[in-house]
């Protein structure tokens, strides 16, 4: 059963390593995955630490469920204190490595101090060995993980790896796997760089033991029926989240030209169908039958050829829309690109898009750039840009910390540009007709995020009584409304704080469907699983006291209520086009404000946004850290 | 009429949900190392290739065993091994071209595709359908309905001038 895999300190400086059992109370309060490793992070790393010194520790937790044949139960969770925003740093990732490395033996891994030369951690069968990487150091992530492969002649070998972006300290340097997988915010590779550690790979041959099999199997095969059977999934599995393009570029909710527009005019070519034309197949994370994302082919053009899998909804914005790039060819290049250097999809197209408004502005120019042409729809600027950010070169040396050190170094009234909170870029959603989307990235505890409340089902307009029962109080089934939608914030984050946890996928939960498995589902997979009984209430209040812990983290570090902000532009400029619903919207800020108290409310803190001691006694937070692990 | 594993490569997406639906069916365990079927992957080119048992209809494994372990279930007719006479030897595994039977990690004994008694687990859990347990004659429909569809691309191809 899950109690017998372990969980492993490795000290970098040292080769150290301990190896212990993880006690069932860890389970009880944070299940796994995001919720121990928040745990961790809060006990492990002292307040103000420099996030690339080697004070900083990095954790590696796969969810309590991960493994199991349903609802992509791969999800591995990395944190850290954030080189990019200071705060929480926190990344998910699917593919095979998190279940491999519970095959293996371990479910946590705490990596603490720094190797003197490149170091890459291997894991077999209860074993842990830190080995040289001088032979790795340079090479991009899919090389990488192949040369690992060889290394020890198994091809059934799983590594997370960084490219040559983390080994340059990219703040937002992410942490890859497979030829698509990443843990793509906050900047986990980035750490992963500044101790030197350039993979941590895995192979498992280890049994994981269940309370009742018959029935988890069973329950397995009901899940996923269940997933499958949403309109939501099958699209999903047919094109991916590029499916998601086809209805928010149509009303209007894109950001395009950086902020300037919020659709993207003739912009046909990036249409989730148009994928056919270079894909062979869709592919799946470990035991996922929704295979989100396209395996494909460029057989033509100065990159050629190129194979690689995605792209996800995020990169045709980030390299499309924001970028004013029309053809889908630019968005596989550019993603291709990325992902071999090992940086942040989201985080590069964002300050790339505000580059170029900077560039049409004036406040940079052609000196500044080192005479790159930063005009929109400039493709090969992107993909300049792109590779000069993983170098640390030119232009990209001054985009490679994110943008509050850009914005420090280019100043000049750029900051209004920036289209960021925390420090991190925003989704290219335009958030200014959908309070609540605007709201969860306000909120969220690892700066400007939609993957840790995005409750698209809001865009569904759902008779209220359907969100009434889900949500547990009023909700207005307008998305343009404000009305409910704290709640709505407020419970999602908790949601997506459990499924973390439980290492299942977020897209299979409610996040586009109302139906979908949620905590009573959860419960009885945790039950067949581990014999573990958790009424919804308790998993929601373990939600609670994992996004509890994670506000108390971002406290101590100095962020507080005027943190959850966002970009002044949302309360300034109303959006230009877009059908009736979307357009000549902007934020209202007294109502955003009246949203922000209710929400924290909800969560039993204070106006401030600091939890109340009745909530950290009820949550048990009282007396944290208490180092129980 | 009978039942056949029938396997298609090309719709397969990688998830490797039937080895670890498989080891908790059989072996109560999640654990692909103990599946009866695999999914070998070639990652960086994009190829996932099902690997299990044929259930040939000579079976190799049945000629060289040499304490005639290896049967037809008369029912499912699925080649499967009497484990009262199994000595262990592992000459099917040496001998199986396709890799049919294996030797599970833990117990040493030979792991080989049942069909799970005529519901194959791997198969109910494939949403893909890159694994499909179906008669014979279905089999041969899917397999004439590929060929004429390529058939007719290049058809379509030849007359677009």
């Amino acid at each position: 059963m899950v109690w017998n895999r372990r969980i492993a300190y490795v000290d970098l400086s040292t080769r150290k390593v301990v190896q212990s059992d993880i006690p069932k109370t860890m389970r009880q309060l944070y299940l796994g995955g995001r919720g121990i490793d928040m745990y961790l992070l809060y006990n492990h790393v002292k307040p103000k630490v420099d996030p690339l010194s080697s004070e900083n520790t990095l954790f590696i937790g796969i969810g309590l469920l991960g493994g199991i044949p349903c609802l992509g139960a791969s999800r591995c969770d990395i944190a850290a204190r954030s080189p990019l925003t200071g705060a929480v740093g926190d990344s998910n990732i699917g593919g095979f490595f998190g279940p491999e490395l519970r095959f293996a033996g371990f479910d946590h891994l705490v990596i603490t101090g720094k190797s003197k030369e490149p170091a890459y951690i291997w894991v077999q069968d209860r074993e842990i060995e830190v080995k040289d990487a001088t032979h790795l150091w340079g090479k991009d992530t899919i090389e990488t993980q192949t040369v690992i492969r060889q290394d020890h002649g198994d091809d059934d070998v799983k590594s997370l790896v960084i490219g040559v972006a983390g080994e340059n300290m990219v703040r937002f340097a992410n942490v890859r796997t497979g030829l698509k997988n990443s843990a793509g915010r906050t900047g986990m590779g980035c750490v992963m760089g500044s101790k030197n550690l350039k993979a941590v790979a895995a192979r498992g041959t280890m049994d994981l033991e269940f309370a009742k099999p018959e029935r988890l199997l069973d329950y397995c095969k009901e899940m996923n029926d269940m997933i499958i059977g949403t309109r939501w999934a099958k699209a999903q599995s047919r094109w991916g989240t590029m499916i998601i393009f086809s209805n928010t570029n149509t009303t209007g909710l894109i950001r395009t030209k950086n902020f300037q527009l919020n659709r993207l005019e003739d912009g046909r070519d990036l249409e989730p169908e148009n994928i056919d034309r270079y894909s062979i197949g869709t592919s799946g994370c470990y035991g996922c039958i929704v295979h989100c994302r396209h395996r494909y082919v460029l057989e033509e053009g100065p990159y050629a050829p190129i194979f690689a899998e995605g792209p996800e909804y995020t990169s045709l914005g980030a390299f499309g829309t924001m970028v004013n790039c029309k053809k889908m060819e630019t968005i596989l290049v550019a993603n291709h690109l990325v992902n071999k250097y090992g940086i942040d999809t989201l985080e590069t197209g964002g300050l790339i898009a505000w580059a170029m408004e900077l560039y049409e502005k004036g406040i940079i120019n052609d000196k500044m750039t080192g005479g790159l042409k930063l005009n929109w729809g400039n493709e090969e600027a992107v993909f300049e840009l792109i590779r000069q950010i993983a170098a640390r070169e030119g232009f990209g040396n001054v985009l490679a910390n994110g943008f509050r050190d850009a914005i420090a170094k280019i100043g000049n009234n750029s900051a209004y540009y920036a289209i960021q909170v925390k420090g991190m870029s925003n989704l290219h959603s335009d958030e200014r007709p959908t309070p609540s989307f605007a709201l969860g990235i306000a909120t969220s505890t690892r700066g400007s995020d939609h993957l840790r409340s995005r409750p698209a089902v809001d865009m569904y307009g759902l008779p209220e009584e359907v969100l009434q029962e889900l949500y547990e109080g009023p909700v207005s089934s307008d998305y343009t409304s404000y009305d409910g939608k704290s709640r709505m914030i407020w419970w999602q984050e908790l949601l997506y704080a459990v499924t973390d946890s439980i290492g299942t996928c977020k897209f299979q939960t409610v996040f586009c469907a109302v139906h979908a498995p949620k905590w009573n589902e959860f419960s009885k997979l945790i039950q067949y699983a581990t014999d573990m009984r958790f009424t919804k209430t308790q998993l929601m209040q373990i939600g609670e006291r994992i996004y509890t812990l994670e506000r108390m983290f971002n406290l101590r570090e100095g962020f507080t209520r005027k943190d959850d902000r966002l970009p002044e532009r949302y309360f300034k400029e109303p959006t230009p086009i877009g059908f009736p619903i979307a357009k000549g919207k902007t934020i209202d800020r007294e109502k955003f404000e009246a949203m922000l108290d209710e929400y924290y409310s909800l969560h039993g803190w204070n106006k401030n946004g600091v939890p109340t001691k009745k909530t950290l006694t009820k949550l048990g937070l009282n007396k944290e850290p208490t180092h129980l692990i | 009429m009978r039942k056949f594993l029938f396997l298609d490569p090309e719709k397969c997406t990688g998830c490797r949900i039937c080895e670890t639906a498989c080891s908790l069916h059989h072996e109560k365990v999640c654990n692909p190392a103990r599946a009866r079927v695999h999914i070998a992957k070639w990652e960086t080119s994009g190829l996932y290739i099902p690997v299990v048992c044929l259930h040939c209809e000579t079976p190799i494994c049945e000629e060289v065993c040499p304490v005639r372990a290896i049967k037809r279930d008369a029912k499912t007719g699925a080649v499967v091994i009497d484990y009262d006479l199994c000595v262990g030897c592992r000459l099917c595994v040496l001998y199986c071209p396709f890799a049919g039977a294996g030797i599970d990690t833990v117990t040493g004994k030979i792991l080989k595709c049942d069909l799970c008694d005529g519901d194959p687990v791997c198969v109910r859990f494939c949403d893909p359908r890159a694994l499909q347990y179906v008669k014979s004659s279905r089999a041969n429909m899917m397999k004439m309905r590929k060929a004429a569809e390529k058939f007719s691309e290049l058809m379509q191809k030849l007359l677009t001038p």
